[in-house]
């Protein structure tokens, strides 16, 4: 098992697998996203009470999904890099960051669009989901800023795994701040008591989307990490190795 | 024409969903650009190691 893991998170191994698996998560995931695209904007039903407003769940639900996902990975990574000492856990955090840091500002800003004909304001810094949601945006800035700051490799990776996993504790407060707290926006609508509070018309279109936006966010991923394991290995004698074959051959 | 506007919500739903696509295609971008870039640093170091040499 350990051997299996060595070999997988070995830089150069790494490398070149994540080239050739990036199309098998590209592809299916620009499939889904078209037909969900389609479905959720021409196909569903109006919500019988936000008419069509509505679909903007079908960005905007997603897009909120990953920028929790994509903390968690940042801080599992981080944490895997701290203890284990894994070069590729570092990596993966470091680039999976400014993708959290575009989700949410996604997330927030579709909220708030949506908001504007439903509540009638555009933001409520009272409200405990869009407040949490928001500090979220200023730890994934404050995790590059902090990385940007140290020049030194490894020490970044330590100072700023620490930072992801001290905010990590703000993802289960954005996830149950609308049970917790009263607030504007609306309660869970897929991982309820009772299942989903959709019709199937309207929930088939927003599963394909979730999972559309998962596949593409993991080849976007997949690219950010392969440049960053390229910039860590730099002075490696594999990365030369590579760059000289493919001098050859072009 | 109905279908794309949507009622009064029309600029809504589509600004959200034409945002959602330039995130995708920025990120995309970025992420190819600055793939490139470190790529050409580091070909650049290595040809000018093998001149040396």
């Amino acid at each position: 098992m350990w051997k299996f893991i060595h070999k997988m998170a070995s830089p150069p191994h790494f490398y070149g697998l994540a080239a050739r698996i990036i199309p098998w998560f590209a592809v299916p995931g620009l499939v889904l996203v078209a037909y969900a695209t389609y479905a959720g904007l021409f196909v569903a039903p109006a919500d019988y009470q936000q008419g069509d407003a509505f679909r903007i769940i079908y960005v905007h639900v997603p897009a909120a999904f990953l920028s929790m996902m994509t903390y968690m990975i940042m801080a599992i990574s981080a944490g895997i890099g701290l203890i284990w000492r894994i070069k590729l856990a570092h990596a993966v955090a470091a680039a999976a960051a400014p993708l959290g840091a575009w989700f949410t500002f996604l997330a927030l800003a579709t909220g708030s669009i949506w908001g504007r004909p439903m509540w009638g304001t555009w933001w409520e810094w009272g409200d405990p989901r869009l407040t949490s949601e928001l500090i979220m945006l200023f730890l994934y800035f404050g995790y590059m800023a902090l990385r940007g700051a140290i020049d030194d490799t490894a020490k970044a990776d330590k100072a700023s795994a620490v930072l992801a996993l001290v905010g990590a504790v703000n993802v289960p407060i954005i996830h149950f701040s609308v049970e917790w707290w009263s607030s504007l926006h609306q309660g869970a609508t897929l991982v309820r008591e009772g299942g989903p509070a959709m019709d199937m018309s309207m929930l088939y279109p927003l599963l394909a989307m979730i999972l559309g936006f998962k596949l593409l966010f993991s080849a976007l991923l997949l690219r950010r990490v392969r440049t960053e394991v390229l910039y860590r290995e730099r002075r490696t004698r594999w990365v030369r190795e590579l760059v000289l074959s493919e001098e050859a051959r072009s | 024409m109905e279908a794309l506007s949507m009622g009064v919500y029309g600029p809504y739903v589509w600004a959200c969903f034409i945002m959602t696509a330039m995130v995708f295609v920025i990120c995309e971008w970025r992420a190819r650009v600055h793939h490139r870039d470190v790529y050409s640093d580091i070909a650049e170091r290595v040809r000018a190691l093998g001149e040396k040499q």
